[in-house]
């Protein structure tokens, strides 16, 4: 792996990103960059004045308060942002990772990310947001979005980095997974890790050949693994089974579906990076 | 694709909700004024102005292409429609109101949004200096032969209107001078005009109905001409307003979207009985200054002001002209550009003319649209002569005295195709000439007839003539049109 990308919003997750890619960094070697972004004005900066009345040349008397007031707030997200993004480069040294490089952008996530990640091999992203709200367990508004846009796997970072040793994936035998297994053996990041596979759904011969031709490949690529078929609800099986086995990371295939569909029925994963308190590793 | 379609919307109706509504009732509050001025404009009854801006200001936020800008009944259309009313009675507006919104719709569909670019800055600074003038022209009636309690009235209003934002910013200066002359001219009995003597005030929610007019080609080319001429100004004060709320609130607008929504609305104003409107530069500042960013806000103003309207009908036909006549001189005011005059002194001189050359065909004409045409006539004219002057030829003559090459750098065009020709000495005895064409641009058809002759005349006088350096465009304009490297052209050129 050469590069991976670490966004941080100065939340309390940017800590985290930064343990998760500085873990990934020493593993694999690869170089971080670390990227904020200052999110575009939706809304420019007010006057709050009713009066309602036009003085002569109002409208350039108002072009120059209304410019003002924008010049202001972005030099202040901006002085922000830097500091942001130096804190995170702090830590990342601490955590034993040299040389990070950052980069801070206007505009939107999901477009940094699409513009950025033809360099990256992966993506690190905090589960939730400056504006999250933990009561609800409402995940970050930018994270569903960056996972869908982006054609890298993404590794959604739990609220605190725990060392890991044992993985999970769910496998469901579908293209996504297929991808997750290749990447598994074929990268360092997995390396000397014990790896559950685990399908949920009916016992059937086909899920069966399917699970032990990935357990076999894991094996091959000298991964420690172990494989099991339990029927179920996903997300909670799954859930159920991190919690018993004690797994530290869980990968998966993200969003197979439509939005259209995952609007009546739920997004498995929505609901699966919600209900694990580990971090996630994400295909699509 | 429909997930960021469905989060834009969000944000341009809801990314900003107080402050929308808040600015929608302060624009509703100066809209009310100016909605009945504009009907006492073009000789209709307020509730004409007053259901248009209703309407419009709803369906423009639904439809328009520019969140945070205000649309409604406008003076500049108004004063187009004036003689039809005169003439012709007022379903001959509403017909003409539905007919300017269908030009507009296609005029959206044809994205002609992107023609505003022939309107230069100078020709915008004159449009909005003659709406400013034709404004204040129209408050005249209500300022000669009045009793002098008139101008103590107005006076007094502007007073209001300007000196009270000094002490609060918390309340729309307007309604407070509107709120004291009333109540002033109320308490002391004054004998001062009012609203109600305009004209009918509306009492209900507007009714669809078909304009009363014969559906014939008759009706159709009555209307057509004031049809075209509303459909112009006002995508031209809406694309213009666009801009100048693209400027503010540093974000970017649809315009050809917007051509489309001014159109619909419009095309819905005249079967309700409202008359033609547009996009609103003093109310759009206002707005702004207000809070107001997204749809919400003139979505608001539009309900807020036929709430009021319907509810307060009584109230409003007791408001003296003198306040209306007040706020009025205070849009003038505001509409009008005081830079530009001090702007007369410094900007090139072209510039100047091209502004003050607008102001004064829409001032001697009361059409906005023949104003601007001047303007954007005048502006292409002063830019060709401009370009123009860029063109140079300059000549080498060979040791021996035979050979002459002619070196030719700038535009090549009807402008400039005399001084190309006037440029080479046919009088010069020489055996062969090269013409240097690599710094060069052929443009036309002018410029391509002005080669021919040159090449023939050189001829003619027994040289051998060279055509070198012609890049790819010009080479094709000539290679098609040129005559002198095909047989027979020197009949042919005289032909012409």
């Amino acid at each position: 792996m050469k590069k991976l990308m670490a966004l941080i919003d100065g939340s309390v997750y940017s800590r985290s990103v930064c343990d998760h890619a500085a873990w990934v960094s020493r593993r694999t070697g690869a170089e971080v960059e670390l990227f904020h972004v200052l999110g575009r004005r939706d809304v420019a900066s007010s006057t709050a004045d009713f009066s309602g009345s036009l003085d002569a040349d109002a409208r350039d008397t108002l072009l120059a308060e209304l410019a003002e007031l924008d010049e202001q707030k972005s030099r202040f997200a901006q002085r922000r942002g830097r500091l942001i993004l130096d804190e995170a480069r702090k830590r990342l040294e601490e955590d034993g990772v040299r040389e990070a490089a950052v980069k801070l952008r206007h505009g939107d996530v999901v477009e940094t990310v699409q513009e950025f990640e033809k360099d990256a091999d992966l993506i690190v992203i905090g589960k939730r947001g400056e504006a999250a709200d933990f009561a609800t367990l409402h995940l970050g508004s930018n994270l569903e979005r960056v996972v869908r846009a982006s054609q890298r796997p993404v590794l959604v970072a739990a609220r605190a980095f725990q060392p890991i040793g044992r993985i999970l994936v769910a496998f469901d035998g579908g293209p996504s997974a297929l991808k997750a297994i290749n990447y598994i053996a074929e990268s360092d990041l997995f390396k000397g890790l014990h790896c559950t596979l685990l399908t949920v759904g009916p016992e059937t011969d086909e899920n069966r050949r399917r699970l032990e031709d990935a357990a076999h490949q894991l094996r091959a690529a000298g991964l420690e693994t172990e494989h099991a078929i339990l029927p179920g609800q996903a997300d909670s099986v799954i859930a159920d089974k991190v919690a018993s086995d004690k797994i530290d990371l869980v990968v998966m295939g993200a969003y197979g579906h439509s939005r259209i569909r995952n609007l009546i029925i739920g997004s498995t994963t929505t609901e699966m990076i919600r209900s694990c308190k580990v971090p996630i590793l994400l295909f699509r | 694709m429909t997930d960021d379609f469905a989060s834009r919307l969000k944000t341009e109706w809801f990314g900003n909700i107080r402050n929308d509504v808040l600015a929608g009732l302060v624009v509703a509050l100066a809209l009310i004024p100016e909605a009945i001025a504009f009907s006492i404009i073009a000789g209709v009854d307020p509730k004409v102005g007053l259901y248009a801006s209703f309407s419009i200001a709803v369906l423009v936020a639904i439809t328009g292409g520019r969140p945070g800008m205000i649309s409604a009944a406008t003076a500049a259309t108004a004063v187009l429609m004036v003689t039809l009313v005169k003439d012709h009675g007022l379903q001959y507006l509403l017909a003409a109101t539905v007919l300017a919104g269908v030009l507009q719709i296609g005029a959206g569909l044809l994205k002609l949004g992107y023609a505003m670019r022939f309107v230069s800055k100078s020709v915008m600074t004159g449009f909005v200096n003659a709406l400013a003038i034709l404004i204040f022209m129209a408050q005249l009636p209500e300022l000669t032969n009045v009793p002098w309690l008139t101008y103590v009235m107005v006076a007094g209003g502007l007073a209001i209107i300007y000196l009270l934002p000094r002490l609060t910013k918390a309340v729309p200066s307007p309604l407070i001078c509107i709120l004291v002359l009333t109540a002033i001219s109320l308490y002391f009995g004054l004998e001062l005009r009012t609203v109600g003597d305009m004209g009918e005030l509306p009492s209900t929610l507007p009714v669809f109905m078909l304009p009363d007019v014969p559906l014939n080609l008759e009706t159709f080319m009555i209307i057509l001409p004031y049809s075209a001429a509303v459909a112009v100004v006002g995508l031209l004060e809406s694309l213009m307003t666009a801009s100048i709320v693209d400027d503010l609130t540093d974000t970017r607008s649809d315009k050809n979207r917007e051509c489309v929504g001014q159109g619909v609305a419009n095309v819905a104003t005249g079967f309700i009985g409202g008359m033609a409107g547009c996009a609103m530069i003093g109310q759009s500042v206002i707005n702004v200054k207000s809070g107001g960013r997204g749809r919400l806000s003139c979505f608001c103003a539009g309900v807020f002001l036929l709430f009021m309207i319907v509810v307060l009908g009584d109230w409003v036909a007791i408001i003296p002209m003198a306040a209306l006549v007040a706020i009025m001189i205070m849009v003038s005011i505001g509409t009008f550009n005081w830079g530009s005059l001090a702007n007369l002194k410094t900007h090139p001189r072209s510039s100047s003319i091209v502004m003050l050359a607008t102001v004064i065909f829409v001032v001697a004409t009361h059409n906005l649209a023949i104003g601007v045409l001047v303007g954007v006539l005048l502006s292409g004219i002063f830019f060709a002569w401009k370009i123009s002057q860029i063109f140079r030829v300059t000549s080498t003559l060979s040791a021996d005295g035979t050979h002459r090459t002619y070196t030719v750098e700038g535009q090549v065009f009807f402008a400039s195709a005399d001084d190309f020709l006037a440029a080479f000495d046919f009088k010069e005895v020489l055996d062969k000439v090269t013409i240097d064409l690599s710094r060069a641009h052929i443009w036309d058809i002018s410029s391509v007839a002005a080669i021919d002759m040159a090449v023939l005349k050189f001829r003619r006088e027994g040289a051998k003539v060279d055509l070198i350096g012609m890049n790819e465009a010009s080479e094709t304009i000539v290679d098609r049109l040129a005559l002198h490297d095909k047989p027979g052209a020197l009949e042919r050129l005289m032909g012409h």
